[in-house]
Order: structure tokens, then C-alpha cells, then sequence
């Protein structure tokens, strides 16, 4: 398909002169919009409408066809010039970067993003409740953070397993939601508090990844990931037919909520908003759910950034990078991503149980294979190991469909029928090709090493 | 270093040949299989304390297969490996590895997307990295050139220098023993020369053991105090490297085609 022959053509256009080049440019450009104008008859040309009684009407749109056609030409037109002149200049960087053998300008965008970025997540509930004009008007963008957040933290926690220990782990969710249930199970039925159920949450979940991981951890890459993939599957099923256990498809519902380190949001007296002298509203409990979940991820955050300098962290990533040359160090394989493992999996445990108490309801639906997906395409997108670019990949990833939504004065261009919504799939596909094109390694591909000269010279 | 430094070094190396009455490494009637597949047929061979000992032998004759058999990956399925007096036969190839017994594995293995120091504090991960600063200054005068490449990726290095890394990696454990699988392969003459040389130094100044395994039979054979020829996994010869340099049967299988 056009994605197949987008890559020799992308990887050869750098080196040649932009003159003799341009026929050739405008005749890949129309090959492009050929290859579109193939596609789209079976995909976009024809729409079947259900009609009154039996039977279905067919209405051609040529005219959209027309402009799909139209839009890849130019754009690939343009990407294929803009493609030539970064290339002229990338060479001359790349020359530059391997002299030095220093950091990348990407790597010093990614050091001024990482502070940038933490700033506008601390302060995104007050830019809300300004923007907004009051609390209660804010409470669509703090909900987008907290859904953001909680993807970044399952990210970075992901990044774990399979950024730097380099083991392809396809059902991730599943630890996710054993740290959901164990909330859900042990607020319901023993009562216990949301800030006890929490570290037992990711111990439970840890214990998990220790179980799967024995067995399996023998096996590499494909294997590894069906295996990864059953598992989580498993889970799924488990908690879907175990009703006694876990209530069925119908899940779990009114989990207690969150308190203030035990002040519930309350109205009443002892409330969280009388204790501390403010007027009640619902609202207090949703931005705390927020801070919370920054405070989790900037948690797991720290540790990996931590664990990367430890000696334990190293050995994960020189996992990634040749296991026998491990072994032949002295370094025990298994304990090493029996560790990776466990440590992921307790985040997704963390990261579960915020979920149940956020939703107050969990059921088996929340963590299907769609879910793991999700995660793993952020750590690839964001750049296996980097945390910002999971960060960054997280918000696109989560925080582009919501734009999606916003889209609807695309309407008067292609009619009342237009949903964006429904476009939400093909423009991943979309982005994913260009991210295979321009950045195959992901966002930010550049490993920032864990140690460097100024450091050790102290 | 001094020279009274060097004087005394020398003295504990001969002192350490002298103890050596059994050698650090014995390897005796050892077979390994892949599959139904013998790769290894009763390999007999020993090295002492403080020698450097080549197995030449041409492509699949079995030499990198006996260095990976005396690492435990694969095991032998027959005979015994004794290093230091321990049997080593059936043990996990990390726990070999903590052994002081280390190996510049075949095609060098480097960590390409860590930098010349992380790959050397790998290195040292046996020790905890106790003596890694001393150790890192010693590996940095071996091969200065690491030195200058000491926060770059290894994998944007030359073959020579990943070659170079590759050894002061496995040096970073504070061997005994070291194993070197083939480092002349695919390296400029000039570089197999200062490679070969470093070897020598090690050996003359710390007393470090060495067996060498190369497909490159005149430079390893001059390297070394004694050497084995290898042919379709048995040991066919074996005698000093000067002796086996001027074999007219080495010669007329391994020399010929100038090498040199």
C-alpha cells in the first residue's frame, strides 16, 4: 500500500539535488494521489444509507474523492520538498552531532520540555478554573488531565518492562486491573481505606508480574508477547466469569471514594470543605483525584529515573541492548527481568486502583486487549526508554481524540453527516505511518545516557 | 607505572607459574551437541596460571563452541571443566562469570546504545563496581582511545575500538582468566596489531591469563606460549606457538595465503 513505498523514496530524497528532482517529486506526488484515489473508491466513493423499508440507497461522493485525492497530492507535494531541504541540513547536523558525539538538539528540546511540561500539569486546575471562569466550568479539562495523567503513568510504567528491559509485554492491562479489583475488593468487602489499599494494590499487582514472569521470562520477543497477551486476556476472562468473586461483566460498583488522607468530600460537617473553612463543592474532590495522580506518575517518574542509574537499572537496559553479553557479564537474566517486571506491574497495580476510586465502578470491560494496546503504542510512539516523549505521546494519544470532539464547524465543509468522531481510527493509522516515516524510533529517540562526564568528574 | 612496579609484577607472575602444579583451566574429554549435532569430540586442553594460549583451527571447526561450552552456554553434555579447581561444567553461565573468569564473547557484543563507560560499568557489575575508577584509569591507558570516546555510544564506533571495548568490558571484573573469542575479526591489520600487543602487555605486566581463540593462526600462534590447532571439533596438535608456527603441517593449512 502507499506506506510501502513511502520509505525507500523518503530515505533517498535527502541526497538528491532539489532540481533534477522536482518531475520526480511531482510524479510520486501523483502516484501518491492515484494510490488514494484506488482506496477510496471501495472505502469513500460509494455511502450506503439504510432506506425507509428493505433495501439500501447508494450515493456516490466523487467530489470528496476529488478533494481526498487533491489534499495527498499537495500534501505529499510538500512533504516531499520540506523532506529535501531538512535532509540537506540534517546531514550537515548529523555530521556535526557525530563530531561532538554529544547531545542531539532533540535531546536539549526534550531538557527544556521535561520542566515546561511538569509546569502546565501543576498548574493545568487553576489555568482551567481561570480559563473556565469557575471551578465547575474547569471540570472538563481537569477530568482530560486526570484521564491524560493516568495514561502517562501506565506509560512510564510500561516504559519500565518494555523500554529499558526491552521485553514486549502485550498485556500490561492486566496488572492494571488486578491493582483495580484489589481496591474494589478490599474497600467493598473489608472496608479498608482507599490509602491502605493503595500500596497493597501494588504489591498485589507486583506479585502478579513475579507469577507471569517466572515461567515465561525464558522465552524472547514473539514469544514473550503472546504469552504476555494470554495473560492478560486471562485475567479478563477470570474476572468476567469468577461472579462470586468478582461480579461478573457486571463488575463492582459503588466503591468508596477517595478521602483526604481520611476527610471525605462531604458537605456535611467534618467534610473535607468545612474542615478546612471553604465552601462545599463536589469539585474539591476532582481536583485532588488530579494532584493525586500527578503526585503517582511524577512517582513513578522519579523511581524509573532513579532505577536508571542503579546498577539494577543499567542491567536493564544492557538487557535490551544483548542478553548473552549479560550473562557473559555475570548478570542473573532472570532476577533481572523478574525485577523489570514486577516493578511495572506494580505501577499499573497504583495506577488501577486510582482508577477504581476515581470511577467508583470497575468491570472486566475496562481492561481489554484495546487497553494494552493503547500503552504500548505510547511507550513506541513516545520512544522506547525516553519519559518525556511518553509524556508527550500520552497527550496525543489521549488528549487528540478529545480535540476530535471539537472539530464539528468541519461540518459546513462536508456536510450534516460529518462525525470527526468517527475518523478517530484512520487518523491514528495516519499518524503512525508518519511516525514510521520520520521517526521509526519514536518521539524522542535519542537515549539520554545515564551517566556523563561532568557528573562522574565531581 | 614504574619500572620497580613492573619488576615486581613480573616477579609475582613467575612466582604464579611456578605455583601453577595444576593448571587454572582444565578442560577433559569434554563433547557438546547442538541437537543430535556433535560439534565437540573429547576435548582435552589445559591452561596454566599466567600463560596465553591460542586454539586456532579454521571456520566451524568448533573453537568458538568449546569457549561458549567452557562459559555453560550450551553445556557439555560429556566430561568435565575445571577452572581453579571448581568443577564448572554444569553452571549457569552468569554464576561462571563471577568466577574472575571473563570473556570478550565472539563478535564483540558490545551495548550499542550505551556509551563507552556504561558499557564498562557493566563490566564491572560482578565486583558491585568497587575498584571502578582505578580499573576505568587502567583500561583507559591500555586503550587510550576509549578514553576519548568515553561518553559516546558504543555503537557509533569504529570495529576496532567496539573490539577494544569489548576487552577492557570483560577487564573491568578483574579476571583471572580471559577469554578472547576471535578479536581480530574483521579488523585493519594495524588494529589487530595494537590489539594483540595490549594482550601481550596485560600478560607480561599483570600475569593475566589468557586463552585466545582466532581464525588468524600467525599472529595468535606468535602471541602465545603454547598453542592448539582444532580440526571438525578434536584437538589435532599442540605445542608451543613457535613450535606449531614452524609446523610445516600448520604452515601448509593455516599460514599459507600470507596472513602475515
Amino acid at each position: 500500500m502507499a506506506q510501502g513505498s513511502t520509505l525507500p523514496a523518503a530515505a533517498a530524497s535527502g541526497t538528491r539535488r532539489e532540481a533534477s528532482a522536482l518531475p520526480e517529486i511531482v510524479k510520486d506526488a501523483a502516484l501518491f494521489a492515484l494510490v488514494t484515489f484506488g482506496l477510496s473508491i471501495p472505502i469513500v466513493a460509494i455511502r450506503t444509507d439504510l432506506g425507509q423499508g428493505t433495501g439500501l440507497y447508494l450515493t456516490t461522493r466523487w467530489g470528496l474523492v476529488a478533494a481526498l485525492c487533491g489534499a495527498v497530492f499537495v500534501l505529499r507535494l510538500i512533504q516531499r520538498l520540506v523532506m529535501l531541504r531538512v535532509g540537506q541540513s540534517r546531514l550537515a547536523a548529523q555530521e556535526k552531532q557525530a563530531a561532538s558525539g554529544l547531545a542531539a538538539p532533540v535531546g536539549r528540546l526534550a531538557a527544556s520540555l521535561g520542566p515546561l511540561t511538569l509546569g502546565l500539569a501543576l498548574g493545568l486546575p487553576f489555568i482551567a478554573v481561570i480559563g473556565g471562569g469557575g471551578l465547575s466550568e474547569g471540570r472538563y479539562w481537569i477530568d482530560l488531565g486526570i484521564l491524560i495523567l493516568t495514561y502517562v503513568m501506565l506509560g512510564w510504567g510500561l516504559n519500565i518492562v518494555v523500554g529499558l528491559a526491552g521485553l514486549l509485554d502485550l498485556g500490561y492491562v492486566a496488572f492494571y486491573a488486578v491493582g483495580a479489583y484489589t481496591y474494589a475488593l478490599c474497600s467493598t468487602v473489608f472496608g479498608l481505606s482507599f490509602w491502605v489499599c493503595l500500596p497493597v494494590a501494588g504489591l498485589f499487582a507486583a506479585a502478579f508480574g513475579v507469577l507471569l514472569g517466572f515461567p515465561v521470562l525464558r522465552l524472547r520477543g514473539d514469544y514473550l508477547a503472546i504469552v504476555t497477551l494470554a495473560f492478560g486476556e486471562i485475567i479478563r476472562l477470570v474476572l468476567i466469569n469468577w461472579v462470586d468473586f468478582s461480579g461478573g461483566a457486571a463488575g463492582i460498583s459503588s466503591i468508596p471514594r477517595a478521602s483526604f488522607f481520611g476527610i471525605p468530600f462531604t458537605a456535611g460537617e467534618g467534610g473535607f470543605a468545612s474542615t478546612f473553612g471553604l465552601d462545599f463543592n463536589p469539585m474539591h474532590r476532582v481536583v485532588f483525584l488530579y494532584y493525586l495522580i500527578l503526585a503517582l506518575a511524577l512517582i513513578t517518574n522519579l523511581v524509573t529515573l532513579r532505577m536508571r542509574r542503579l546498577p539494577l537499572g543499567r542491567a536493564w537496559e544492557a538487557l535490551r541492548e544483548d542478553e548473552i553479553a549479560c550473562t557473559s557479564l555475570g548478570i542473573d537474566t532472570t532476577m533481572t527481568k523478574l525485577t523489570a517486571f514486577a516493578l511495572g506491574a506494580m505501577f499499573a497495580g497504583f495506577a488501577g486502583s486510582f482508577f477504581a476510586v476515581r470511577q467508583g465502578f470497575v468491570s472486566p470491560e475496562s481492561f481489554n486487549f484495546l487497553e494494552s494496546a493503547i500503552i504500548l503504542a505510547i511507550v513506541v510512539l513516545g520512544g522506547m526508554g525516553s519519559q518525556i516523549g511518553v509524556a508527550i505521546a500520552a497527550i496525543v494519544m489521549v488528549g487528540a481524540p478529545e480535540l476530535l470532539r471539537n472539530l464539528g464547524f468541519l461540518r459546513a465543509v462536508f456536510g450534516e453527516g460529518f462525525d470527526p468522531n468517527e475518523y478517530r481510527l484512520l487518523l491514528f493509522g495516519l499518524a503512525m505511518v508518519a511516525m514510521m516515516v520520520w521517526r521509526p524510533r519514536g518521539l524522542i529517540s535519542d537515549r539520554e545516557p545515564s551517566i556523563r562526564l561532568g557528573k562522574a568528574a565531581r | 607505572m614504574s619500572v620497580a612496579g613492573i619488576n615486581v609484577l613480573v616477579e609475582e607472575t613467575r612466582a604464579a607459574q611456578a605455583r601453577a602444579a595444576t593448571p587454572l583451566l582444565s578442560v577433559r574429554g569434554v563433547s557438546t551437541f547442538y541437537g543430535s549435532i556433535q560439534a565437540l569430540k573429547g576435548v582435552d586442553l589445559d591452561v596454566n596460571e599466567g600463560e596465553i594460549v591460542a586454539l586456532i583451527g579454521a571456520n566451524g571447526a568448533g573453537k568458538s563452541t568449546l569457549m561458549m561450552t567452557i562459559f555453560g552456554s550450551p553445556q557439555a553434555r560429556q566430561g568435565s571443566i575445571t577452572y581453579a579447581g571448581r568443577d564448572i561444567t554444569k553452571m549457569p553461565t552468569h554464576e561462571i562469570a563471577r568466577l574472575n573468569l571473563a570473556q570478550s564473547p565472539e563478535g564483540r557484543r558490545i551495548f550499542p546504545r550505551m556509551t563507552v563507560r556504561e558499557n564498562l560499568q557493566m563490566g564491572a557489575a560482578v565486583n558491585g563496581g568497587r575498584h571502578f575508577a582505578e580499573d576505568l584509569e587502567k583500561v583507559c591507558t591500555l586503550f587510550p582511545r576509549l578514553k576519548e570516546r568515553i561518553d559516546q555510544r558504543g555503537g557509533t564506533m569504529s570495529g576496532g575500538e567496539q573490539q577494544m571495548l569489548a576487552i577492557a568490558r570483560a577487564l573491568m571484573s578483574r579476571p583471572r582468566l580471559l577469554l578472547l573469542d576471535e578479536p581480530s575479526l574483521g579488523l585493519a591489520p594495524l588494529v589487530v596489531k595494537q590489539i594483540f600487543n595490549a594482550v601481550r602487555e596485560l600478560n607480561r605486566t599483570d600475569g593475566l591469563t589468557v586463552f585466545i581463540v582466532e581464525q588468524n593462526a600467525y599472529h595468535a600462534l606468535k602471541l602465545a606460549h603454547r598453542g592448539y590447532v582444532m580440526v571438525t571439533g578434536t584437538i589435532t596438535m599442540s605445542g608451543t606457538g613457535k613450535a606449531l608456527l614452524d609446523d610445516p603441517q600448520v604452515k601448509a593449512a593455516y599460514l599459507e595465503g600470507g596472513q602475515h
